[in-house]
């Protein structure tokens, strides 16, 4: 053996024991270690997808017939900050908010995991939440009517909070909304209230009244406290509401999916297991078909697995039922590559001998490697969409199986190409003289 | 050597009869589209009580929803097709069913307004159209010759015909739905189908320099040379998608069936779709220069 070929086989050797940790359940995985002062914990998980874990995609659609069209966009952007902020103070780990524009149609899609529950998260999502704080002006008796009041919209917004937060009211003990306005919306807060002493002021939150408590001094500190007739769930949502600001056009709900966690977990376990049957069938499969040479094949498909994984949980790559499938096609792929590798062996085996004929079945199988995996790779690239084209799908499922076919594909360069021909190289070299007796014949 | 171009008729005739016996089923039942291209509603209950589907069906159409249909599935859940269901009607379904049945634990919900759909069919298209695009040019570069190119992806579209026109017989006679999922399939049966493809016309390529340039020959040639191969190919993905398929649970079982018969007619559709349309292409051609 040479020098590079140990070295080769080193890095193998290496490579396959950190995947192969890697790769382990969480339970075993966890890196978790103190040297002196240095201490390093990391956690090695898989991540899955709602289809997996359970969860739910919401979509809603912006209505943007009041908007110019020139100022779409940054209204999309701003829904979607909005929305970014409401989700992220709800307490959801992890949740996604995209726009996609099509055809006109503004989207804004949410990823919410866990969350199977969705009639709070629409509510929660979908309002506008624009408060606004209003003043009554009486109109005085004429001649044609008696008198009556008219209400009159102030300057003070949603937008000139601070914080909100939910309290409980110290003489009802129901729970109401504290808010801090800031020093600008104090200021004004200070003039409304001072103007209105002894009269009501109504607060409405789009376009109802959620409560008109009477003035009884001028407020002055900027804050105040909103107590309608809320229950706790309500406040709190309001709460988030008001802190993440106010859409700044209405969103409707046009879509919606919900997967529970049993269903997630049921189709996890019945993966798992048709994943270890298949691996197991093809596996067989190929000691029968080429004996040794199968079981070469064989360690490369393991090497295959355990990257594999390894990278799905390093990069991460979100796990979905299609991406599982993705992962079982690459197997076929990359044993492909050894099945192409050991029949032209068998026809150049007759020509030249077992040494030379292994460098050249590997030389001339890399042409026809080459261009059919760059095939495979030009659907996924146009099923993974990665540069967000308006005119391609984005949808998470097919996006997940594009990659980690994609993904499959060049790991199995890897194991089914640099992994195979060093091993074999070792096997051809050492037993040159017994290479016929081989049962590949 | 065998002579395989000689059977070139034998080859069509069976192509042409399974695509005939699709395009029966797709004229006569057409697809079963699912909610998410065509828009409605599907939830998956567990209920604890087995009231029946019937039942299930009365007990939702009283609240005003349109049902499709109602089905049980192998684990004893019954997933429903709807109409449009907003959050309220869902909450009224959920509650009547509960009285019904004890108790009604949703396993999916999920709703699709009408205009999604009509979006995800354009998306779809274009997508096949790029992605067909891509490879015929990749074809074309790699082996300097457009007939290459052409003739892989005919036996792609050979394929693909193939399997709508099986789907549409799945879909009448099991309920297949034409999904997301199928879409995927379709796409990646057309890169599996252009694989095998490359793999024969790599053979040819090869063959070239050493034997000259008489494509009849070189593509009996290839032909033989990578039949052992594609067979054993195949029985290695053939053994990948029965496991799932058999193992893999309900909301898979038709995307894996789709890949299943695709890959089957891909890796049919490589020596005997691709490679016989372009040793005619070329017979055809040599004729129209000669003369």
């Amino acid at each position: 053996m040479t020098p590079s070929n140990i070295r080769r086989l080193i890095l193998i050797l290496v490579l396959v024991v950190t995947a192969t940790f890697i790769s382990l359940p969480p339970k075993f995985s966890n890196l978790n270690f103190k040297i002196g002062n240095f201490s390093f914990s990391r956690k090695f998980d898989l991540h899955l997808g709602l289809d997996l874990a359970g969860g739910s995609q919401l979509t809603f659609e912006a209505d943007m017939s009041k908007i110019a069209p020139d100022k779409q966009a940054t209204a999309l952007t701003g829904v979607k900050n909005v929305i970014d902020r409401r989700v992220n103070l709800f307490g959801v780990s992890e949740p996604t908010v995209q726009t996609s524009v099509f055809n006109g149609k503004d989207r804004i899609i949410v990823e919410l995991p866990g969350v199977t529950d969705t009639q709070q998260a629409v509510d929660l999502i979908g309002k506008t939440a624009q408060l606004q704080f209003f003043e009554v002006k009486d109109i005085p008796k004429t001649l044609t009517a008696s008198a009556s009041s008219q209400l009159v919209p102030t300057e003070l917004t949603g937008a000139d909070l601070q914080s909100a937060s939910v309290v409980f009211d110290s003489q009802t003990g129901k729970p109401a909304i504290s808010i801090q306005f800031t020093t600008d919306g104090g200021n004004k807060f200070a003039d409304i209230t001072g103007r209105n002493v002894g009269k009501a002021l109504p607060i409405i939150l789009d376009n109802a009244i959620i409560s008109a408590p009477i003035v009884q001094a001028k407020i002055t500190g900027g804050s105040a406290q909103i107590s309608g007739n809320f229950t706790v769930d309500e406040a709190k949502q309001l709460a988030i509401q008001l802190n993440a600001g106010a859409l700044p056009i209405p969103v409707n709900l046009v879509s919606e999916t919900s997967i529970g966690a049993t269903l997630g977990a049921d189709s996890i376990s019945r993966s798992v297991l048709a994943g270890i049957v298949g691996v197991v069938m093809v596996s067989l499969f190929m000691i029968l078909a080429y004996g040794k040479f199968g079981v070469v094949a064989d360690i490369g498909l393991y090497i295959f697995a355990v990257i594999t994984i390894a990278l799905y949980k390093l990069i991460p790559i979100t796990i979905t039922l299609p991406g599982i499938a993705g992962f079982m096609l690459s197997v076929g792929m990359a044993v492909d590559s050894n099945i192409l590798i050991f029949e032209r062996f068998k026809e150049e085996k007759l020509k030249r001998d077992p040494a030379q004929a292994l460098e050249v079945s590997f030389g001339r199988a890399w042409n026809s490697i080459r261009d059919a995996y760059a095939a495979t790779l030009i659907t996924c690239f146009v099923l993974a969409n990665p540069l967000d084209w308006v005119f391609l799908n984005t949808s998470g499922p097919i996006r997940g199986f594009a990659i980690t076919l994609a993904l499959g594909i060049i790991i199995s360069l890897f194991s089914g190409i640099f992994v195979s021909r060093n091993l074999l190289r070792l096997f051809v070299k050492d037993k040159k003289n017994k290479m016929i007796d081989m049962n590949i014949i | 050597m065998i002579m395989w171009m000689k059977y070139r008729w034998l080859y069509l005739l069976i192509s042409g009869v399974v695509i005939l016996f699709g395009l029966f089923g797709l004229a006569k039942w057409g697809l079963q589209i699912g909610v998410e291209f065509k828009g409605g509603t599907l939830i998956e209950y567990k209920l604890e009580k087995d009231i029946g589907s019937e039942k299930i069906s009365q007990a939702v159409k009283t609240s005003g929803i349109e049902v499709v249909s109602v089905q049980k599935t192998q684990t004893g859940s019954y997933l429903l097709k709807l109409g449009q269901v907003n959050t309220t009607q869902r909450v009224n379904i959920k509650t009547s069913l509960t009285k019904l049945a004890g108790s009604a634990d949703e396993l999916r919900f999920e709703t699709i307004g009408p205009t999604v759909g009509q979006e995800l069919v354009t998306k779809t298209l274009y997508g096949l159209l790029i992605a067909a695009g891509g490879i015929l040019l990749w074809v074309a570069i790699q082996f300097k010759s457009i007939k290459f190119g052409v003739s892989a992806v005919v036996a792609m579209f050979h394929d693909s015909l193939v399997v709508v026109g099986m789907y549409s017989i799945f879909g009448h006679f099991y309920g297949a739905e034409v999904d997301l999922l199928f879409v995927t399939a379709l796409l990646t049966i057309l890169s599996f189908s252009v694989h095998d493809t490359i793999i024969v016309y790599d053979r040819i390529r090869e063959s070239k320099k050493a034997y000259g340039d008489d494509l009849y020959d070189l593509a009996n040639k290839a032909t033989s040379e990578t039949m052992v191969r594609s067979l054993n190919n195949t029985f290695v993905v053939v053994f990948m998608m029965i496991a799932l398929l058999l193992l893999g649970g309900e909301t898979i079982r038709w995307f894996t069936a789709t890949l299943l018969v695709g890959t089957l007619s891909g890796a049919y559709s490589s020596p005997f779709v691709a490679v016989p349309i372009l040793v005619t292409w070329d017979e055809i051609s040599k004729k129209l220069k000669n003369r």
